[in-house]
C-alpha cells in the first residue's frame, strides 16, 4: 500500500456548496409558502377564504341583481377559547337574490368585567362560494374592543356576486371570534 | 477469494487512532461511525418500544388504569419521533456508512469529519426530545411534547415546554440528516471506483441517493415550519394564528410537504437493499436493475407532490382532493414495478431460507399489505371514514414496521457476518423472525378492524365494543417487544464471537463488498478496484 497507489484526492467543495445552497433554498421556500398559500387561497377561494375587503376588488360596482335566482345565506358564529363573550347572529338566515346589497347584524356581548379586544375571522362554505361573497363593510375588518359588560350590534354589509356558481343555492358564513393577539 | 492484493489483517490500521472512548468520539472512519449509528439506533428502538408498550398496556382494557391522558399523549408522540428520527433514520444512515464505501470501492466517505459531527449531533437531539419527561419528575414543565408527532397548530402553539424541546430537537436532527445526506451524495457522485457508471451502481446506493436528495429538499421545509411555530409561540408572530391573519392549515401543508417524502426517506434504503438479499438467496442476478433505479426516482419525484392526502378531511376543495387522490394512487405504479422485480428475482431461483431471506420475504408480503391498505386510504370518499382511525395506525405500521424495521433487520442479518467476521446464530435468528412476524400481525391486524369499526387513534380510552381486539393487540405488542431482546442478544453474541464467516459469507453474493475480508480491514479499498465493462 504505497502512497502512489492512493487515488487522487477529489474536490468535493463545489458539490457540497451546491447541495448546501439547495437546502437553504428549500428553507426559504418553506417561508415563501406563507404568502404564496395566502395568495393562492384568496385567488381561488380555497379554504373558505373571502377577500379581506371587497371594496378593493376590481369588478365593483357589483354586477346587476339576478332576480331569477334565490340564495339562502346562513350565519353562524363561534367563540374561540379565552374569549368570555357571547355572540349570535340576529338573523340566523336570510334569503336574497344574487347581486343584492344586504346588511345583517350580529349581537356581541362582553360577559367579563374586563375590557377585551377581539378579532372575528370569517369563513364561507361551500368553499367555492368564497370568491363570490363580497363584504363591503364588516366588523371583521378591524379588531373590536368591548368594555366590561358592554353589548353591541355589529354590522356586516355584503353582496353575493351574481356570477356565483349555478349549482349553489345555499351558503354559510361562519365567524370565529378570537381574543386579539397581543401587538408584536 | 481473490483478495490477495488487499490488506487482510483487520488490525493493520489500528495503531493510528486513539483507543477507548476517544476512539469513538474522534473517529472519522466510516466503519466506526456506521457502527455507532447502528448501536444508537438499536438503543433508541428499545426506548421508543418501551414507550409504546406502556401505551398498549393502558389500552389493554377500556377506561384509564395506568396513566393520565396527558402522559398518554406525550408517549404516543415521542414514540413516533424517536422511532422515526432516532431509530429508523440512523439505522439507514448506519448501513450507508458501513456499506456504501465498500460497495463502490471507496476508501472512506467523502467528508469524514462532517460524518463524525453528523453522528454526534444525534445523542444530544435524542436527549432534548426525552428530557422533558425527566424534568417533569422534578416539577419543571408539564412533560414532553403532547401533540402527537405531527405537532399540528394551534395545539402545538398552546402546548408546554415539551413543544420547544421537540422543536429544537427537530432542528438538530435535521442538521444532522442534511449533513449525512450531503456526505452520501458527495461520496456516491465523486468516489465510485473507476468503471462504475451511475447505472452500474448497486441498488442500495441508488436507494440512498434518492433518499439523500429527498432529505435535502424536504427537511429544510420542516425546519422552517417548526421555526414559525417557535416564533408563533414566543415572538408574537401569527403564522398559524387565524386571529392574526394566519392559518393553522398552513402548518399541515408545511409539515406534510416534509412528512410524506419522509415515508420514502425511511423506505428507499430498505427497497435498495432488498434486491441484493433476494438475489443472494436465490442465486440469481437481480432482475430489472435499471427498472428499479427508475422506480426509485419516480417514487421520489411523485412522493414530493402528494402530501395533502394526509389531511383530506381538513376542508380542501374537491378539485384539490381529486388531484391528491389520483397522484397518490399513481405512486402504486412504480411501486408495483419494484414488487414485480423483487418477485421476478426470486422466480425459479435456487432459494434457501436463511434469516435475511425470511425477513425479506416477510417484508414483501407485509409491506404489500401496507401498499394495498394505502390505496384504500388514498380514496377520498373512503378516507372520510378511515381518517384518524386505527385503520391508519395499522396501515403505517405495516409500512414502517414491516416495511422499515423488518427491512433494517434484513440488512442487519445479511451484513452482520461481513461486519463482525462471525456468523450469528441461525437458530436464534429464525426464532426471532417467526416470533416477530407472528406477533406483529397479532398486534396490528386487529387494528385494521378497530379502525373500520370506528375507533379513533390517539385516545387513551375507548368504547366497550373495542375491548377484545385491543386486548389481542396488546398481547401481540408485548410478545413483539420482548422478541426483540432475542435480536439484541443474537447481535451481541455475534459481535463477541461465533463461527468464522467466510469473505463471501453467503453462497450467491455479488458485489465489491464481498471481495473484502470478513470483517473488512479498518482501512479498505486504499487501492480502488476497477470495474471492467460488462460486469
Amino acid at each position: 500500500m504505497n502512497e502512489a497507489a492512493l487515488p487522487p484526492p477529489r474536490k468535493h467543495g463545489r458539490l457540497v456548496v451546491r447541495l448546501l445552497l439547495l437546502a437553504v433554498a428549500f428553507f426559504a421556500f418553506g417561508f415563501a409558502l406563507v404568502p404564496l398559500y395566502d395568495t393562492f387561497c384568496e385567488a381561488v377561494g380555497f379554504n373558505g377564504k373571502t377577500l379581506r375587503d371587497a371594496t378593493q376588488a376590481k369588478d365593483l360596482p357589483p354586477s346587476a341583481v339576478d332576480y331569477s335566482r334565490k340564495l339562502d345565506v346562513q350565519f353562524t358564529s363561534t367563540l374561540m377559547p379565552g374569549l368570555p363573550w357571547e355572540i349570535r347572529p340576529l338573523e340566523p338566515a336570510i334569503e336574497l337574490h344574487p347581486g343584492e346589497l344586504r346588511t345583517t347584524r350580529f349581537l356581541v356581548r362582553n360577559l367579563s368585567d374586563q375590557t377585551i379586544v377581539g378579532q372575528a375571522v370569517p369563513s364561507v362554505s361551500p368553499t367555492v362560494a368564497a370568491r363570490s361573497f363580497q363584504k363591503l363593510d364588516c366588523f371583521c375588518f378591524t379588531q373590536q374592543t368591548l368594555a366590561p359588560g358592554e353589548s353591541r350590534e355589529m354590522a356586516l354589509t355584503f353582496v353575493v356576486d351574481s356570477g356565483i356558481n349555478k349549482d349553489i343555492s345555499e351558503l354559510t358564513l361562519a365567524y370565529a371570534f378570537f381574543p386579539a393577539p397581543p401587538k408584536p | 477469494m481473490n483478495t490477495a492484493t488487499h490488506t487482510l489483517d483487520p488490525h493493520a490500521g489500528h495503531a493510528h487512532h486513539p483507543a477507548g472512548l476517544m476512539r469513538w468520539l474522534t473517529t472519522t472512519n466510516h466503519k466506526d461511525i456506521g457502527t455507532m449509528y447502528l448501536t444508537f439506533s438499536l438503543l433508541m428502538f428499545f426506548v421508543g418500544g418501551a414507550m409504546i408498550l406502556a401505551v398498549r398496556a393502558e389500552l389493554f382494557q377500556p377506561g384509564l388504569q395506568l396513566m393520565k391522558p396527558e402522559f398518554f399523549n406525550q408517549l404516543i408522540g415521542v414514540h413516533a419521533l424517536v422511532m422515526i428520527f432516532a431509530a429508523l433514520m440512523p439505522a439507514a444512515t448506519g448501513f450507508a456508512n458501513w456499506m456504501i464505501p465498500l460497495m463502490i470501492g471507496a476508501p472512506d466517505m467523502a467528508l469524514p469529519r462532517l460524518n463524525n459531527w453528523g453522528f454526534w449531533l444525534l445523542p444530544p437531539a435524542a436527549l432534548l426530545l426525552t428530557m422533558p419527561f425527566i424534568l417533569a419528575l422534578f416539577g419543571i414543565g408539564d412533560g414532553a411534547v403532547a401533540t402527537g408527532w405531527t405537532l399540528y397548530a394551534p395545539l402545538s402553539v398552546q402546548g408546554g415546554i415539551g413543544v420547544d424541546f421537540a422543536i429544537f430537537s427537530i432542528h438538530i436532527l435535521g442538521i444532522s440528516s442534511i449533513m449525512g445526506s450531503i456526505n452520501i451524495i458527495a461520496t456516491l457522485l465523486n468516489m465510485r471506483a473507476p468503471g462504475m457508471t451511475l447505472m452500474k451502481m448497486p441498488l442500495f446506493c441508488w436507494g440512498w441517493l434518492v433518499t439523500a436528495v429527498l432529505l435535502i429538499i424536504t427537511l429544510p421545509v420542516l425546519a422552517g415550519g417548526v421555526t414559525m411555530l417557535l416564533t408563533d409561540r414566543h415572538f408574537g408572530t401569527h403564522f398559524f394564528n387565524a386571529a392574526g391573519g394566519g392559518d393553522p392549515i398552513l402548518f399541515q401543508h408545511l409539515f406534510w410537504f416534509f412528512g410524506h417524502p419522509e415515508v420514502y426517506i425511511l423506505l428507499l434504503p430498505v427497497w435498495g437493499l432488498m434486491p441484493h438479499v433476494l438475489s443472494t438467496f436465490t442465486r440469481k442476478p437481480i432482475y430489472g436493475h435499471t427498472a428499479q433505479v427508475y422506480g426509485f426516482i419516480a417514487i421520489g419525484v411523485l412522493g414530493l407532490i402528494v402530501w395533502a392526502h394526509h389531511f383530506m378531511t381538513a376542508g380542501l376543495p374537491v378539485p384539490a382532493l381529486l388531484y391528491f387522490m389520483y397522484s397518490t394512487m399513481a405512486i402504486s405504479l412504480p411501486l408495483a414495478v419494484l414488487f414485480f422485480c423483487w418477485i421476478a428475482t426470486m422466480w425459479r431461483g435456487a432459494m434457501s431460507f436463511e434469516t435475511p431471506m425470511l425477513f425479506a420475504i416477510g417484508f414483501i408480503v407485509l409491506f404489500g399489505i401496507a401498499g394495498l391498505t394505502g390505496l384504500v386510504l388514498a380514496d377520498v370518499a373512503a378516507d372520510a371514514q378511515y381518517h384518524h382511525s386505527y385503520f391508519v395506525v395499522a396501515h403505517f405500521h405495516y409500512a414502517l414496521f414491516a416495511g422499515g424495521i423488518m427491512g433494517v433487520m434484513t440488512g442487519v442479518y445479511y451484513w452482520l457476518p461481513k461486519w463482525t467476521g462471525h456468523m450469528y446464530s441461525e437458530k436464534l435468528g429464525k426464532l426471532h423472525f417467526w416470533l416477530t412476524v407472528i406477533s406483529f400481525n397479532f398486534t396490528f391486524m386487529p387494528q385494521f378492524f378497530l379502525g373500520l369499526a370506528g375507533m379513533p387513534r390517539r385516545i387513551p380510552d375507548y368504547a366497550l365494543q373495542f375491548t377484545e381486539f385491543n386486548a389481542i393487540s396488546t398481547v401481540g405488542a408485548f410478545v413483539l417487544g420482548l422478541s426483540q431482546l432475542l435480536f439484541a442478544w443474537n447481535i451481541w453474541r455475534c459481535v463477541r464471537g461465533g463461527a468464522k464467516a467466510t469473505d463471501e459469507v453467503w453462497e450467491g453474493t455479488s458485489g465489491l463488498e464481498w471481495e473484502l475480508s470478513s470483517p473488512p480491514p479498518y482501512h479498505s479499498w486504499d487501492t480502488q478496484p476497477v470495474i471492467k465493462s460488462g460486469t
